[in-house]
């Protein structure tokens, strides 16, 4: 027998070995990896959420909780529904083309129904929960405020229908989070006719 | 006759060394690892780092004897720990204190490296060691913020984290695996609590042995910068050398000496330290619905939370022109394709700042103002290291980075207005030129000559 070493076998041995072994490196990343997802459990809390809605008055606001996020519904009066309009120059993305939200809420009102906005209550910015302050308040952040939504963090302002003001930290307008009506006074929040629960 | 025994502590130490590198090993890094003489006050800040890891880890075992990973426990057993346990408060503020002390001890050591030069060659890993060495600290502080669940704990940790959602495509599904959930949860406190007990601080203390390592193969630097092995005795030791113990053991026993008083005084007297340390909103256990008036990290991040903050949409013409001068600053250095690949990608990297939202362009500069240390190396053109032989430009932009720091982090803290936040981008650029003109100035620069061995 000869002393020699087989340098071309034992090349082909250490790369057949390494590709099949580093294969089984990344084929065993996959359960550890996927262990970080959520679990069912945290899926499950993260399911739709239902809300009564039957006892909010024109100009008051509810929060609801769903995935750990404050959602907010706002029963908006006629007026408030009428000003946003006029405001149509002083946001940023007018028409929500750059924000987030289902298709039927986008629309002037950012909304299935008009008069309720349903949006999720955290700056776009940094996720900050943003202080609802009416037309007129003493703490009014603008001239001529129509009533809106004043972010703590950063200074983003939004009005009534979640859209953010010009000049802004937060680039996008509050996203709508899919939900349905299920009754006149029963709001699903999570799941709509596309989104089933 | 039998020959004189060896006393019983010679003969273990015989039969150790015969079976484990004892005595090799405390010649190599301490008895006979000869570091120059001249080291000063600036060289406290290593042996001081190393004493803040073994303070920290001992504190957070100590802690988690009682503290309880659990969102609906978690503030109240750091609470019971306040006020119940026996020296619990001792122990709790040895330890926030102790996240605060590493950050200004590393952040002294980083600006000793800064001054001398001891990043350049051969100490280019060492420097990256500690560049991986300091963002694994930032993320073990990041994590062990979460822990006592206060407001700031919460809403802080829910600000960065929302940070990976600026990634283009991947951002949303990355941060829903760093949360386990879709908001900052009980799950999320879980495994903070995880990567901050165990996996942190095993590649912490790893990563630290490593770095020990690579410094005493190549030998420290020194405030001359001069290489300390040019120059040998007969016997082979530097001529500059001292063996680190007991001559440097003995030194930084003074150096401990005076940090422990400073670090003791805080804990008794003002462990708070105005809400610097612990900011006062986290003495409010966490509300996911209600958002505190102010959010700001801790003291340590803030310089490069500025530099987030400071990334308005307007604020990208001034990244636009920086890119743009740099290009023609370097076009010298870039040679056959390069000349055509490199204005591509800047031309599609301008027309990146203009149609992705500022947001991530402020994830991106926020990212690099840190990760930009790491590039020092190379950057600096210097024939010489030290400070004490380069010229007045050097000088000069070596302070002008340390007040941008020092300025970005204090503003950092603050509200933002329309002033402070112009005052942040006006410093966030002087911030970036202090690295990206370092190869012009430190080229052009007057230098003084090298002495051949180290002064006193």
């Amino acid at each position: 027998m000869s002393d020699e070493v087989d340098k071309d076998r034992r090349r082909f041995l250490t790369v057949t070995a390494s590709a099949v072994g580093g294969t089984g490196v990344v084929a065993a990343a996959v359960p550890f990896v996927a262990y970080l997802e959520p679990s069912a459990r945290t899926k499950a809390i993260g399911g739709p959420v239902e809300v009564d809605i039957g006892k909010l008055q024109p100009g008051e606001k509810m929060i609801a909780k769903w995935r750990g996020k404050p959602i907010w519904i706002m029963r908006r009066t006629e007026e408030m529904v009428q000003d946003l309009k006029g405001l149509d120059d002083r946001v940023i993305d007018p028409n929500s083309d750059k924000s987030e939200q289902p298709a039927y809420a986008k629309n002037e009102a950012r909304s299935r129904k008009p008069e309720y906005l349903v949006v999720e209550g955290l700056c776009t910015h940094l996720g900050c929960s943003p202080n609802l302050i009416p037309e007129g308040a003493p703490d009014a952040p603008e001239v001529d405020w129509k009533g809106g939504f004043l972010c703590p963090c950063h200074g983003s302002k939004f009005d009534l229908a979640g859209r953010v003001y010009s000049g802004m930290p937060a680039p996008t307008n509050l996203p709508v989070p899919p939900h349905q009506y299920v009754s006149d006074t029963r709001l699903l929040i999570g799941a709509d006719e596309e989104n089933p629960a | 006759m039998k020959a004189m025994s060896k006393p019983w502590y010679a003969a273990t130490l015989e039969w150790v060394d015969a079976r484990f590198p004892l005595t090799k090993m405390w010649d190599e890094h301490l008895a006979k690892y000869y570091a120059p003489k001249n080291f000063n006050f600036w060289y406290y800040f290593g042996s001081l780092a190393l004493l803040v890891l073994v303070i920290q880890i001992v504190t957070g075992i100590w802690l988690t004897m009682n503290y309880k990973p659990d969102a609906e426990r978690a503030f109240e057993s750091v609470e019971y720990i306040m006020r119940d346990v026996e020296w619990g408060w001792l122990i709790r503020y040895m330890h926030s204190t102790g996240a605060s002390a590493f950050f200004v001890v590393v952040y002294l050591h980083m600006f000793r490296g800064m001054m001398y030069g001891s990043y350049r060659t051969p100490r280019e890993l060492i420097w990256l060691i500690g560049m991986l060495i300091y963002l694994t600290l930032m993320g073990e502080a990041f994590f062990g913020y979460l822990l006592p669940w206060g407001q700031m704990s919460f809403w802080g940790a829910k600000v960065i984290v929302s940070l990976f959602g600026a990634i283009p495509f991947i951002g949303e599904w990355l941060s829903t695996l760093v949360r386990g959930d879709f908001g900052i949860s009980d799950v999320t406190l879980n495994r903070f609590f995880a990567l901050h007990v165990i996996a942190m601080p095993l590649i912490l203390c790893a990563l630290v042995v490593v770095h020990i390592l690579a410094l005493h193969e190549v030998g420290s630097n020194n405030p001359d910068g001069v290489e300390i092995k040019k120059k040998k005795g007969p016997d082979g030791v530097p001529l500059d050398g001292i063996p680190f113990h007991p001559y440097y053991t003995v030194k930084d026993i003074v150096g401990v000496a005076g940090f422990l008083i400073v670090y003791f005084g805080i804990i008794f007297f003002a462990p708070e330290v105005g809400g610097y340390f612990i900011e006062h909103n986290n003495f409010i256990p966490a509300d996911p619905f209600k958002t505190p008036a102010h959010i700001a990290p801790v003291w340590y991040f803030t310089p490069y939370y500025s530099v987030l903050r400071a990334t308005t949409s307007e604020f990208m013409w001034v990244v636009a022109i920086g890119t743009v001068l740099l290009l023609l600053l370097y076009w010298k250095e870039f040679k056959g394709a390069w000349r055509l690949v490199v204005p591509v990608a800047a031309l599609a990297l301008v027309g990146g700042y203009f149609t992705i939202e500022a947001k991530f362009w402020g994830v991106v500069l926020m990212g690099l103002s840190v990760l930009i240390f790491c590039a020092l190396p190379w950057l600096d053109r210097s024939p010489v290291k030290s400070i004490r032989y380069r010229g007045p430009l050097t000088r000069i932009a070596l302070a002008v980075f340390v007040v941008s720091f020092l300025v970005l982090g204090y503003l950092g803290t603050k509200t933002p207005t329309v002033a402070l936040t112009r005052a942040a981008q006006v410093f966030t650029v002087l911030y970036f030129a202090y690295f990206l003109l370092m190869p012009i100035y430190t080229r052009i620069d007057t230098t003084k000559p090298v002495p051949e061995r180290v002064t006193h």
